[in-house]
């Protein structure tokens, strides 16, 4: 493929032929707003927040969607790009609730990040809102079409990503919106709830369940991790306020799955703070469990490993490793074994 | 894995064997999904309708148990029509002769008896197999947890190496792991007869590097595997345990066994995130850390070296490599690590796969391994220019039949797996994922559930040689008649109590997969 030159607000640039515009500013370090368009996602040119203005074309092209031509002249924030965006952002705010201050999403929406940009506050377009009612039936996903822009990336992940369909858009015109089949809740649906539509979705409109209330977007830290559940091993950010986790939210930096998750890894982190889960060592004294500290306790493994070992040799002890452990646990763990029990009865459940 | 999960993008056929891959490993069942749209070929070969049968090309819907006259049956034809590789037979390979005269044995008519695949669909996917340049075979329990896993594994190598599905991209033999870090468990060394990165306890010169290394004579005699370690409990030998992060009770087959087992010991430790069923039968339980509270890694199922980060601090004070090197200490053995990098080191230092790998080369990304330097970028797909053992060996295998088929007592046959929404012991403790699932549906086909007078949401007694659960019925015909399917996610339903005896002679791994049970509906 040969490399093709065109020129972006200026500034002179080399790039394959096939890349899009939009693709093509962003290596030149140019940003173009964007709410449909994704990397991981096919093309769809639906938003048109994306527009430029290319010497010698009559429209506003949308840039997402637009091959780089040889010798082309790019702009992509001359006043009547700018003007449209205004007039595009404009539109969606007549049908959107401005509550801005309580949404979930308030930090990490794209549609209040360009409304700021372009200081869009309100719609001069005195339009009908919706009034859907937001659907929360299900522990995972929370559904506010309310706040739907129509992107379609929901619908794009469901069936790009993960496979299944689920997500359509129905209805026409004002009345158009993300349905499932039959317009039924997700619970009711074929949804498996891997939430990929959340990790996409650039409004309030999809939310993690999980999250809700407990934190503002910019107060998380996000700590990059490996999923415990399968051997997959799909990486995903744990989101942590004042020490608790809240939530997962996808890391597009993953290798291996890049934004997809499953509804395990996704939604699953909770088991961490069930109530059953044990707090303090507990010492079985007739037939009861007492909880101990640390230190009572590991004298007394210590010394009564110690003693069988001693009494029946150190064939007598054997010792069940764990496939859901670390590398370095599962490490230490046989070292032990072997050097400190004597012996090589370690081994580990599940063996595929 | 032979090889990795984003070749699954660039492969032309995907084989499944065996796994239900879109609820087992839902991430890797999108990415085969979403080959499969973009014209790559799929067969299915399993006895449930699962997920992507209804996508395959080919779906072969075997008896359960009968992979080994299946994969010898396509050999069969793949070598009849000469649709094998003869250049990578003869370079790479040793022993076809034997291969020849064993597949020989399985000619169409009579596999498809066996299996009841139908003879066209034998001719067409053995065809299409050998005949595209970039097949991918996947498989998991399905296949391993079967009285003749070894031996399943062993056909489906030799099926990949005929016809030279091996050594490439987006080829080869992948098992798809089942627990996070299963491969990780095995590659450090938590296995009787290896040390980290397999090297064997009975090779001196490896127990001289590791005794120099930790400063200690060690055992050079093969350890015990885990059934072994339960009879040798039940019949009074092992005396202790320790029990780290697993629940036999409720994973492993024939449950009734692993009980009596514990009960027996003098002393039991389990350190466990929950009092599990296992649990309960010790003296002592050390509370463990989650893999939010623990930095690591965990090595996923194409051998990639990825980092575990600790978000929160641990809820019980200490991370479980605290615990065992605080225990070490006080048995006489001092540990003094400060952080999981510098236990890392120490067993890359050890293991020659792990030994180009440290925590900031896999910082952004991981690793796959085998990686022997520091400068080696990883190896996504093993075996390109030769085997671990030089050439590869073809075995030739004959068809074992499971331990225990229906009979007129016991007239079905129970299978068993995962679902979606559930891994193993963990999730049912996710306050979401119980909430939607939370107790068994054992699946049921139309025809037996007239027969049994059972309808959806039903309460039936399902009774084995060793012995009863009560589950609700599913009624579906993802199912094939005479099979019931069920999960062991629930504490309410132990379908382990159930399960075979039965276990691989050579892995050790139970015969989940198949046993014989009866059907009782309570009214
Ligand atoms: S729900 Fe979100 S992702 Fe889906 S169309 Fe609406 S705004 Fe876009
Ligand atoms: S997110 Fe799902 S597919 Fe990915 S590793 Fe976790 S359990 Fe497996
Ligand atoms: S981002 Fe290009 S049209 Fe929406």
């Amino acid at each position: 493929m040969g490399l093709i030159q065109l020129q972006i607000d200026g500034k002179k640039v080399e790039v394959p032929a096939g890349t899009t515009v939009l693709e093509a500013a962003e290596q030149t370090g140019i940003h173009i707003p964007r709410l449909c368009h994704d990397p991981e996602l096919s093309p769809w040119g639906g938003c048109r927040l994306c527009i430029v203005e290319i010497e010698g074309m009559r429209n506003l092209p949308a840039s997402c969607v637009t091959r780089v031509a040889p010798g082309m002249v790019v702009r992509t924030d001359s006043p009547a790009v700018v003007e449209a965006r205004r007039a595009i952002l404009e539109l969606l705010l007549a049908n959107h609730p401005l509550d801005c201050l309580t949404c979930e999403k308030n930090g990490e929406c794209k549609l209040a990040e360009y409304c700021y940009v372009y200081g869009v506050k309100e719609s001069p377009f005195r339009g009908e809102k919706h009034n859907y009612a937001v659907e929360d039936s299900n522990p995972f996903i929370i559904r506010d079409q309310n706040k739907c822009i129509l992107c379609g990336k929901c619908v794009r992940a469901c069936a790009e990503i993960t496979g299944k369909n689920n997500l359509d858009f129905a209805y026409r015109g004002f009345n158009t919106r993300v349905s499932t089949f039959g317009n039924s809740s997700l619970l009711e649906s074929d949804c498996v709830f891997c939430g990929n539509c959340v990790s996409v979705c650039p409004t309030g409109a999809l939310m993690e369940k999980q999250m809700q209330n407990k934190a503002r977007r910019w107060e998380l830290k996000r700590v990059k991790t490996t999923c415990p559940f399968c051997g997959t091993g799909c990486n995903f950010d744990l989101c942590v306020k004042d020490g608790k986790i809240v939530g997962v939210a996808s890391n597009p930096d993953s290798v291996v799955n890049g934004r997809a998750l499953c509804i395990k890894g996704r939604f699953g982190w909770d088991f961490i703070y069930s109530d059953k889960r044990l707090k303090t060592p507990l010492i079985k004294r007739n037939g009861e469990f007492v909880p101990a500290s640390w230190d009572e306790a590991l004298d007394l493994v210590a010394s009564r490993l110690r003693e069988i070992k001693g009494k029946y040799g150190p064939g007598s002890f054997a010792a069940l490793s764990s496939a859901r452990c670390t590398n370095e646990e599962n490490y230490l763990f046989q070292k032990f074994v072997r050097a400190v029990m004597g012996t090589n009865n370690v081994d580990h459940c599940a063996r595929t | 894995m032979t090889n990795s999960i984003s070749e699954i993008a660039g492969a032309e056929l995907l084989f499944l064997i065996g796994t239900n891959t879109t609820e087992a490993h839902p991430v890797i069942g999108y990415k085969i999904r979403q080959a499969v749209r973009r014209g790559a070929k799929l067969i299915v070969a399993d006895p449930r309708r699962i997920e992507l049968a209804e996508e395959a090309d080919y779906w072969l819907r075997l008896q359960p148990g009968t992979d080994i006259p299946l994969l010898n049956g396509l050999m069969h034809i793949i070598i009849k029509e000469e649709l094998y590789d003869k250049t990578f037979v003869a370079e790479r390979t040793e022993n076809f002769e034997a291969l020849k005269k064993t597949v020989e044995k399985y000619p169409p008519a009579y596999v498809s008896r066996l299996t009841g695949v139908p003879v066209e669909d034998l001719y067409a996917v053995a065809r299409l197999y050998a005949t595209t340049d970039k097949a991918m075979i996947f498989y998991t329990l399905g296949i391993t947890e079967h009285v003749c896993g070894t031996s399943n594994v062993m056909s489906i190598a030799n099926l990949a190496m005929l016809t030279g599905h091996v050594g490439r991209p987006s080829t080869g033999v992948n098992p798809l792991r089942g627990q996070n870090n299963v491969q990780g468990a095995c590659d450090m060394g938590a296995l009787p007869n290896v040390f980290p990165g397999y090297q064997r306890v009975t090779d001196p010169a490896v127990r001289a590097r590791f005794q120099e290394a930790w400063g200690v004579s060690l055992p050079a005699e093969v350890g015990l595997m885990l059934p072994e370690m339960f009879d040798k409990a039940n019949a009074g030998e092992i005396k202790a345990m320790y029990i780290l992060g697993e629940n036999p009770v409720l994973t492993d087959p024939n449950s009734n066994h692993i009980r009596s087992g514990l009960e027996k010991l003098e002393f039991l430790v389990v350190h466990e995130l929950f009092l599990t069923e296992t649990a309960e039968y010790a003296d002592v339980v050390l509370p463990a850390a989650s893999f939010a509270e623990t930095d690591g890694t965990f090595t996923n199922t194409e051998r990639r070296v990825q980092r575990v980060r600790k978000a929160i601090e641990p809820l019980t004070g200490k991370t479980n490599w605290q615990i065992i090197m605080a225990l070490s200490t006080k048995m006489g053995y001092p540990m003094h690590y400060r952080n999981t990098e510098e236990i890392f080191a120490e067993m890359a230092s050890l293991t020659p796969s792990y030994a180009g790998i440290n925590y900031s080369r896999i910082d952004k990304e991981g690793i796959q391994w085998p990686c022997p330097t520091p400068d080696h970028p990883g190896t996504p797909y093993l075996h390109a220019g030769s085997f671990t053992r030089g050439k590869g060996l073809f075995q030739a295998i004959d068809h074992i039949p499971p331990a225990e088929l229906p009979d007129r007592e016991y007239p079905f046959l129970l299978s068993t797996g995962r679902i979606l929404y559930h891994y193993n012991v963990t999730t049912p403790y996710s306050t979401g994922i119980r909430s939607l699932w939370s107790q068994e549906y054992a699946e049921v086909n139309p025809d037996d559930a007239a027969r049994l007078g059972v309808e959806t949401g039903s309460k039936v007694k399902v009774i084995s040689r060793r012995g009863e659960v009560v589950t609700r019925v599913q009624v579906t015909d993802r199912v094939p008649p005479g099979v019931i399917w069920m999960s062991f996610h629930y504490r309410e339903t132990p379908t382990n109590v159930l399960t075979s005896y039965a276990v691989d002679p050579i892995s050790k791994t139970g015969e989940y997969k198949v046993c014989a049970v009866k059907i009782e509906k309570i009214i």
